[in-house]
């Protein structure tokens, strides 16, 4: 244990009691042969006896790229439904024999990209997809990752030119969602609002998933406006679709928390603490409740980005820096990770981070570029005007 | 296979295309954790105690747990795989200490919990050729079937802790443990100028180029046997202190950065010093004064002497230690020479064998070998030595 302190010393009393757990707990022979140690995927599963057959017929013949693909996807996907981040590696193996070649298949390309995104190697995935758009002007599958990558990182006049390249190749719908995601961001909220709305109602033939998509995005569009009755309305239909994806419960607790409805966040959340952002909010929910439980979840949490870190991976500063500010309450180590996340992604999630986490501070000087950027951008957000206001006074 | 419908086709685009918008705008959301394995090595002389804690579902994926297929993994499913585990694991790290391999034997398997599930832990010990100075961890768990794997690695030895991470872009990594001391580096350098002389050959014909007619006296236009040892004894002194004050000046500079020559002038000059010296034993110019040869000559070696020492990577902290570590070896290698040769040389010095056998074929000999070299270095041509 001193060992121990000393080599991760410089993280404090609050990874004192993470480690244990992480690195050291006491391994120990269970009483019974026939105690459960893990639970997997039943082999009966029909899902598992899909990607069975495909890893089977991939192995068979491991260069055969429209095998390598499907499977990729297949992987992709059940990354995005349960939250599993191993099968975006499995999902790389896949790929292994293009990997790092310097312009596979397209459509192995635009797989690549997909994956490059997912571990935040923007770069990385942009220069593929730049690529495969000069090769191939009618991918919308390309232009479309290409112009969530460009909002991400706040290129909002690329990011709307790659949207409407999807005119000839897309839905309407989809590419208004598109349009309008980037046009909320950029001075144009009230329009972009307005437009999305009026024709998800024409699109009478959307699926319950693309309306949950769109709502999703209304609700936060709405939010940000601080229209809190539309946005209201807007997560509320979209919960009542079908099963909600993890980012609409995040974006739905966020709501529920400003409105100071923690225990409806409690119970939304309470099965779903596998997936860190969730947890992130039932713990912030339970602290908000004083609920005896918070400091557990809490720690939970810690324990979490302490076994990210230890991996050297950087791919939740987003949550961390909420978990820093709200439940650490260490306003320095969250300026810290704000400001490298910033540098990052510039969502308006991340912008809102870095402005509260230099309020608490009393850092000015970490808030000056990006009010800078925002006069630029012109991002409209109500939750960023008393945010403004008290870095101004601060001054 | 019939191609899809038209519409069909469209709607498989439009399920496609959506299922990675969605994906694409919600992956921010998920941060579960990715595969890591947990590898504790401690080390103590020449033995590491090892403890390996690898996830139950990635040796599931591995090698097989799971055997009635019910997705329950039981302690009995695991106990029944531990050859396998042991043996799936233990060939993806190899642990070198120094240049020498470790061998590694596994001991007992337990179980433990991490935060995202069951693990088996793997203890194991290895037994290195000599005392870890140096360990170089290859790791390549897992990396095929999962690139975004990695291993943490928390190596404590008797003094220090560290940690290290493992991935498919760093799957070998070295660890420096024990610091060799002042002494045992400057012996490491002294042993290298030592060897370099010895089985540097165009050094070491130089030196015998110059020392063969040491034991003769240049008198009426022939080589005289010398009558007293007292007056070889002083020659041979002239000619080494100059040869070794000669290329101990070009080592520092060179070393220091302060003169630079391309090592072909360099290695060609060695090789023509060579020849000149052996010729001047059959066709005399210089006689009395061989040491200025020497010192002339010694120049040039210098040079060469220190491509080997840039070489071998040379620290800056450790320069001074290095330049005199290995000046020294090389005077001792030259010394080692003299002092066999010298004796014997004197002894036979009026005999036919010495005076023919060794003295005059020995230098058309020298002259030949070198005059190769000379070719070869000079026009970067392969003749005859490899």
């Amino acid at each position: 244990m001193t060992l121990l302190l000393r080599a991760y010393g410089l993280f404090g009393l609050l990874c004192l009691c993470m480690i244990p757990q992480t690195v050291s707990a006491t391994p120990f022979i269970p009483g019974s042969g026939t105690q459960v140690l893990e639970t997997l995927p039943s082999r009966n599963d029909p899902l598992q006896r899909e990607l069975q057959q495909l890893r089977t017929t991939l192995a068979a013949n491991p260069k055969d790229a429209r095998t390598a693909v499907m499977l990729a996807r297949r992987y992709v996907e059940i990354w995005r439904d349960g939250g599993d981040p191993r099968y975006l590696g499995y999902a790389q193996a896949a790929l292994a024999p293009w990997w790092a070649l310097p312009a596979p298949p397209l459509a192995v390309r635009v797989m690549r990209a997909t994956l490059l995104q997912s571990t935040h190697k923007f770069s990385a995935a942009l220069a593929d997809l730049d690529a495969v758009v000069r090769i191939d002007r009618d991918n919308a599958q390309a232009w479309l990752t290409r112009a969530t990558i460009l909002q991400v990182l706040g290129d909002y006049p690329k990011a709307r030119a790659s949207c409407q390249q999807l005119s000839r190749l897309a839905p309407a719908l989809i590419m208004q969602t598109c349009l309008s995601s980037v046009a909320s961001l950029n001075g144009e909220a009230e329009t972009a609002y307005h437009q999305l709305d009026e024709l998800l109602q024409q699109s009478t033939d959307a699926t319950p998933d693309i309306r949950i998509w769109v709502q999703t995005l209304l609700g936060e569009i709405a939010q940000r406006r601080g229209d809190m009755k539309a946005a209201r309305h807007q997560f509320e239909q979209a919960m009542a679709l079908g099963v909600p994806d993890s980012y609409l419960l995040a974006a739905y607790a966020d709501f529920l928390l400003h409105q100071n409805a923690a225990v409806k966040v409690v119970d939304l959340l309470k099965q779903k603490t596998q997936i860190d952002a969730l947890l992130l909010r039932y713990a912030i929910a339970l602290q908000a409740m004083q609920s005896p439980e918070a400091p557990k979840y809490r720690a939970m949490l810690g324990q979490r980005f302490e076994a990210a870190r230890m991996r050297g991976d950087t791919i939740h500063q987003r949550e961390q820096a909420r978990y820093e500010l709200e439940l650490a309450k260490d306003p320095a180590a969250a300026l810290r990770v704000a400001q490298e996340n910033w540098a990052l992604q510039k969502e308006p999630a991340d912008t809102r981070l870095l402005l509260q986490a230099a309020v608490a501070a009393k850092d000015p000087v970490a808030a000056a570029p990006l009010l800078a950027w925002l006069r630029s951008t012109r991002l409209e957000d109500s939750a960023l005007a008393p945010l403004i206001a008290a870095i101004g006074s601060a001054r | 296979m019939n191609p899809l419908p038209r519409r069909q086709r469209v709607l498989h685009h439009l399920v496609f295309v959506l299922c990675l918008l969605l994906m694409v705008w919600h992956g921010a959301a998920h941060a579960d954790k990715f595969s890591d394995s947990y590898l504790s090595l401690k080390t103590s002389g020449q033995k590491i105690e090892g403890q390996w804690d690898i996830a139950l579902r990635d040796l599931d994926m591995a090698v097989g747990l799971d055997q009635d297929g019910n997705g329950e993994i039981t302690w009995d499913e695991v106990r029944a795989r531990h050859a396998d585990i042991a043996a799936y694991a233990l060939s993806h790290l190899a642990l070198v200490a120094d240049t020498r391999a470790c061998s590694i034997v596994p001991g007992e398997q337990l179980i433990d919990t991490h935060s995202d599930g069951g693990y088996s832990v793997l203890r194991f010990s290895a037994t290195c050729p000599e005392a870890i100075r140096q360990l170089t961890v290859n790791y390549s768990l897992l990396f095929d079937r999962d690139p975004q794997h990695k291993g943490l690695l928390r190596l404590q030895t008797p003094d220090a802790v560290s940690t290290a991470v493992f991935s498919p872009e760093n799957a070998r990594q070295q660890f420096v443990l024990a610091k060799a001391s002042t002494a045992q580096q400057f012996g490491e350098y002294v042993r290298t100028g030592i060897g370099h002389i010895w089985i540097g050959f165009d050094h070491l014909l130089f030196l015998f180029s110059l020392l063969l007619p040491a034991v003769f006296i240049w008198s009426g236009g022939a080589w005289q046997p010398a009558d007293r040892f007292r007056t070889t004894f002083v020659d041979v002194l002239k000619i080494v202190t100059a040869f070794t004050l000669a290329h101990s000046i070009t080592l520092t500079l060179a070393t220091l950065h302060i003169v630079a020559l391309p090592s072909r002038w360099v290695e060609s000059g060695i090789a023509a010093s060579v020849v000149i010296a052996a010729l001047n034993n059959l066709y005399p110019v210089v006689q009395g004064r061989r040491w200025l040869v020497a010192f002339v000559f010694g120049l040039i070696h210098g040079f060469g002497f220190a491509s080997v020492l840039a070489d071998l990577g040379l620290p800056n902290a450790a320069l001074a230690l290095a330049l005199v570590g290995f000046n020294v070896g090389v005077e001792l290698g030259q010394l080692t020479i003299v002092a066999v040769f010298l004796p014997l040389a004197f002894f036979l010095r009026r005999s036919w064998f010495y005076r023919k056998l060794v003295f005059v074929a020995g230098s058309v000999v020298i002259i030949a070998v070198a005059s190769v070299w000379l070719v070869e270095r000079a026009f970067n041509v392969v003749l005859i030595s490899g």
